[in-house]
């Protein structure tokens, strides 16, 4: 077994040991740790001189059969999907850290932690898996277990027909997604499901152009349900703030980045002809997700759900840098996927941890406290600044990346991209003003009379926000420590794609 | 061993139980159904050590019966259900026996309970016949060995009105549908002059075969076909039927029943596929079918609120994606794609994994939960969290969630639909799949949303699990993931 294995198959054996009845939440916690240790080490051995080659590659075949592709249970990692790992056990850690105490949870505390294991689990399986079969078969470990999760551990009344809208929405978009893979495999010849060959056949016979317009159509659609992409987002937010922070961190933070990951991994190399046609179309979308639900996160009234859309708003900066398809626009892209996971987590967490001991998350009826919890004030102001993209934070040099990708060319004169930039700079702006909004709402002016004073955060909260802050501020000033990683594998990419 | 030894043994079986029965005075009656799973047990292992005969030109083997790997798969698929099924049967002992005797009339407390046990033994038997079938009578008379079989078994209740009506539906229903079939049977000889299918292969593939007479043959037997697998419009008895009958019997129907049916389909329909002046027409009925099978089986599963009833419908829609699969026959111009054979064959195996998974834990919650409507499951993770384990793996499954064995026959079905450019049933497929994930995990709400029924103070009682019953949930349960993972734990036994 090579390390990687370990660190994917570790989640899941844990929650199969959480399941027969070990202690949940330190069995949770010691995998999560362990994994978070083996990435580190994976990455601090991860060599960025083999120019974008996958590292760590481990493969089983599975099946061999006539009329359909090779199957094989095959990981790997090249720079994206480090980065997408790291982030993933960044997470996770903190996901496990931030949880309740058995001792807190009304319903099966053993269900709760198993669920977030094969949430977080999935994902790290889905981003290491080097076979398209496995990518998405690891992806939807996580749809029944947050179901029940939002049904369950969930807040508001609301919470059942969320945990269905999120339920349906997500399996729907998966079910497209499913067919756009199918199309893309029989196009490719329908020989292997592993997505290296599959790149090296796209370039070198590429399908037909009616044939990518489909293939390409179909992932956006699907992989944009998964990202929230414009208008298939009506399911993001309410989950979000109905569901158990954790959980909120996972799947805001991780798991939504699948679909991002899927478009540049899966979507751009095998139907690039299909994305340069479609790409006015994805203009016109990522700007309804920065300009129109941005503006629709400045009228929310409660900070689970301006954090909800916020998250939506941001995929839209990623979805830029996916459309400019250059070196700097991708790796941007990457890097505030990476940026924005742990930006939102950290929110998240904070948000749960108000919810829990304030009982209400309204705006009208918080206010002030920053005067009663001055360390959670302090660090929600650092993590609403990384948000808004101030520099010092990952966010801000993902998102500079980004726009001056996507900027690159203008010297030929204005395209819809830079026209589209242009637009989407607003959104800078437009976070600004939501967070900025929010801090004030509750962190300062009068105290309203009823709030009481809870305690400070103790070091089992401010454990993992300062392991996210940690993360955030390191890639912020030094954002070569994941570039180093993400550029070579994005030229492979680009170079494949033609 | 010869392959048919593995018939008569289980008959064997299924007569010393029931002569046990009647002769022998024992305790606990449970003794003849676990004498019929350790027998099961040994015959399943002999499955694997059957010697082939060295020359296939007698008249057995010309006439009776084909021996290929799908025929013994198709036996393996018998015998698993028919075990499960007496699991399931040995835990029901208390319903059935409060349903057919009556104590207060000096009936034996036990008494019903033999045959009960032994009736699925022949039923095995038929099915594992209709396996290898490859002649008309062969497939007629194994057809009916196991119909008449489920005519009692359905009715078997006999104080209660559900399993009567079930019973007398299924019997109306299903000879007349025994009707259609022998029709179209006589027709087929008509044509060909032949019983053997080997040979009605070969004359229906001739140009010159009176095209007009033998659609009508294939019309007949579709409609006979269509009532044994709940291919729509010919799936209203399902229902009825599922919730009616003795859940054990249930199972059985709707897992042994709907393979024999299906194997039997294949055998069926493959002479006219091959044949180059029907295959279009063939197609575009099987197809017309499985779209209305889909269309209905899913969107009537949604809105049930009685489990079997649910599954009934659930069972309706399997069915219309195997036809889905047979629909998709590939034409001689695409070679290299995935044989309908290959992929019904794997998709029933699936099915059988996780239908009697689910089976499983309705039979076992029956015995301290009254009744078998979706609501009375309130709670159910709260007092075994081991049952609404099994159940919600066994319903992730049965909606196709990856990393199950359910999510490999759908992708197989999708796989072939559009290797074939079978785009209206794929998006129909699409749909009847995405409504699956609602009504599957419909389950899931009360069982790990609610709280149980019971008054205040009151201490919450766990559900007892049988040994048999709990160690057949866990083998299901990991072969439903093993094989969710690597389909060739399944696909490697057939080909």
């Amino acid at each position: 077994m090579t390390i990687l294995e370990i660190i994917v198959t570790l989640p899941l054996l844990a929650a199969l040991v959480i399941g027969l009845g070990a202690p949940a939440r330190f069995t949770a916690l010691g995998a999560s740790v362990l994994v978070l240790i083996m990435s580190l080490v994976t990455a601090l051995r991860f060599s960025p001189s083999i120019e974008g080659a996958l590292q760590n590659v481990s493969s089983r075949p599975l099946m061999q059969m006539d009329g359909f592709p090779s199957l094989s249970l095959s990981f790997g990692l090249d720079g994206i999907s480090l980065v997408m790992l790291l982030l993933s056990a960044i997470v996770m850690v903190a996901a496990v850290l931030v949880s309740p105490k058995e001792s807190d949870l009304k319903h099966s505390p053993r269900l709760f932690y198993l669920s977030l294991l094969l949430i977080g689990g999935g994902a790290i399986g889905a981003f290491c898996s080097t076979d398209l079969f496995f990518l998405y078969a690891f992806h939807e470990l996580a749809l029944i277990p947050t179901f029940l999760m939002i049904g369950i551990f969930g807040t508001g009344k609301n919470r059942l027909r969320t945990a269905w809208t999120i339920t349906i929405y997500l399996g729907v978009g998966s079910l497209v997604l499913l067919v756009g893979l199918i199309l893309a495999v029989i196009g490719l010849g329908g020989s292997t499901f592993n997505i290296e060959e599959l790149t090296a056949l796209a370039s070198d016979a590429p399908m037909a152009a009616e044939m990518q317009n489909w293939v390409f159509f179909l992932l956006l659609v699907g992989f944009g349900v998964l990202v929230s992409l414009f208008p298939f987002h009506s399911w993001a937010a309410p989950a979000y703030a109905e569901a158990p922070a954790p959980v909120a961190m996972l799947h805001a933070g991780v798991l939504k980045k699948f679909g991002l990951y899927g478009l540049i991994r899966v979507a751009l190399p095998f139907a690039p002809a299909g994305a340069e046609v479609l790409l006015n179309l994805v203009l016109v979308l990522l700007l309804g997700n920065i300009i129109y639900i941005g503006l629709v996160t400045i009228a929310q009234k409660s900070l689970d759900r301006m954090l909800g859309y916020s998250s939506v708003m941001h995929m839209g900066y990623i979805f830029l840098g996916i459309a400019a398809s250059n070196e700097l626009g991708l790796s941007g892209a990457v890097l505030l996927m990476f940026a924005h996971g742990i930006s939102i987590a950290l929110l998240f967490a904070m948000s749960g941890w108000l919810r829990e001991k304030y009982g209400t998350l309204e705006f009208n009826k918080l206010g002030g406290i920053g005067k009663q919890v001055p360390k959670l004030g302090l660090l929600f102001g650092f993590a609403a600044f990384a948000s808004a993209g101030l520099p010092g934070f990952a966010n801000f040099a993902a998102e500079v990346e980004v726009f001056i990708g996507a900027f690159a060319g203008a010297q030929d004169g204005l395209g819809w991209i830079q026209w589209a930039t242009i637009i989407s700079l607003w959104g800078v702006v437009i976070s600004a003003v939501y967070m900025l909004r929010a801090y004030r709402a509750i962190f300062m002016g009068p105290i309203p009379e009823k709030l009481e004073a809870p305690a400070d955060i103790c070091w089992s909260m401010r454990l993992p926000l300062i392991i996210l802050l940690v993360a955030l501020t390191a890639v912020g000033f030094v954002p070569e420590l994941l570039n180093q990683f993400i550029r070579p594998a994005i030229t492979v990419l680009l170079a494949a794609a033609g | 061993m010869p392959v048919y030894f593995l018939e008569i043994i289980v008959v064997a079986l299924g007569l010393i139980m029931l002569l046990v029965d009647a002769f022998a005075k024992i305790k606990d009656k449970r003794c003849i159904a676990w004498t019929g799973m350790v027998g099961l047990l040994v015959v399943f292992g002999l499955l694997f050590n059957v010697q082939w005969p060295e020359s296939t030109d007698g008249a057995f083997w010309e006439f009776y019966s084909s021996n290929d790997q799908i025929s013994l798969f198709y036996k393996g698929i018998a015998i698993i259900s028919t075990l499960i099924v007496l699991i399931m049967a040995a835990d029901f002992r208390h319903i059935v026996v409060a349903q057919t005797a009556d104590p207060e009339k000096g009936a034996h407390p036990q008494a019903g309970l033999g045959e009960f046990f032994a009736l699925p033994m022949f039923a095995c038997a038929g099915l594992m016949l209709m396996a290898s079938a490859n002649n008309l009578v062969s497939i007629f008379v194994s057809l009916e060995t196991v119909t008449i079989t489920f005519y009692i078994l359905v009715t078997y209740l006999r104080r209660n009105v559900g399993s009567l009506e079930a019973g007398v539906k299924y019997l109306i229903l299903g000879a007349l549908s025994t009707g259609f079939l022998v029709y179209g049977f006589a027709w087929i000889y008509g044509i060909t002059g032949s019983m053997q299918l080997s040979e009605i292969t070969t004359a229906l593939a001739k140009p010159e075969v009176n095209s007009i007479a033998a659609l009508f043959a294939f019309a007949l037997i579709l409609v006979a076909l269509a009532f044994k697998v709940g291919g729509a419009p010919f799936h209203f008895w399902i229902p009825d039927v599922y919730q009616g009958a003795p859940t054990p019997i249930t199972a059985f129907l709707s897992v042994g029943s709907k393979a024999a049916g299906f194997i039997v389909f294949l055998r069926l329909v493959s002479p006219f596929l091959a044949s180059d002046v029907l295959a279009d027409k063939v197609t575009l009925v099987l197809a017309t079918i499985a779209g209305i099978t889909l269309i209905m089986g899913n969107l009537a599963a949604m809105p049930q609120k009685n489990f079997k009833r649910l599954l009934a419908y659930s069972s309706v829609a399997h069915a219309g994606f195997l036809l889905m699969a047979l629909a998709s026959a590939p034409t001689k111009s695409s070679e290299g794609s995935l044989s309908p054979a290959t992929v019904v064959t794997f998709y029933l195996g699936a099915y059988l994994l996780m239908t009697l998974l689910a089976f499983l834990v309705i039979t076992t919650v029956r015995n301290s939960i009254a009744g078998e409507e979706i609501e009375s499951y309130k709670g159910l993770a709260k007092r075994s969290p081991f049952l609404a384990f099994m159940l919600i793996i066994s319903m992730a499954s049965l909606a196709g969630i990856p990393l199950t064995a359910g999510f490999y026959g759908k992708l197989f079905v999708f796989k072939i639909a559009a290797d074939q450019g079978n785009w209206t049933l794929l998006v129909i497929g699409l749909i009847g799949a995405a409504a699956g994930f609602y009504y599957y995990l419909k389950i899931a709400v009360p069982v790990f949303f609610g709280n149980p029924a019971i008054d205040e103070g009151e201490k919450l009682s766990t559900i007892h699990v049988s040994a048999p019953a709990r160690t057949a949930m866990v083998i299901l349960t990991i072969a439903i993931i093993a094989a969710g993972v690597n389909p060739n734990l399944i696909i490697g036994l057939f080909s």
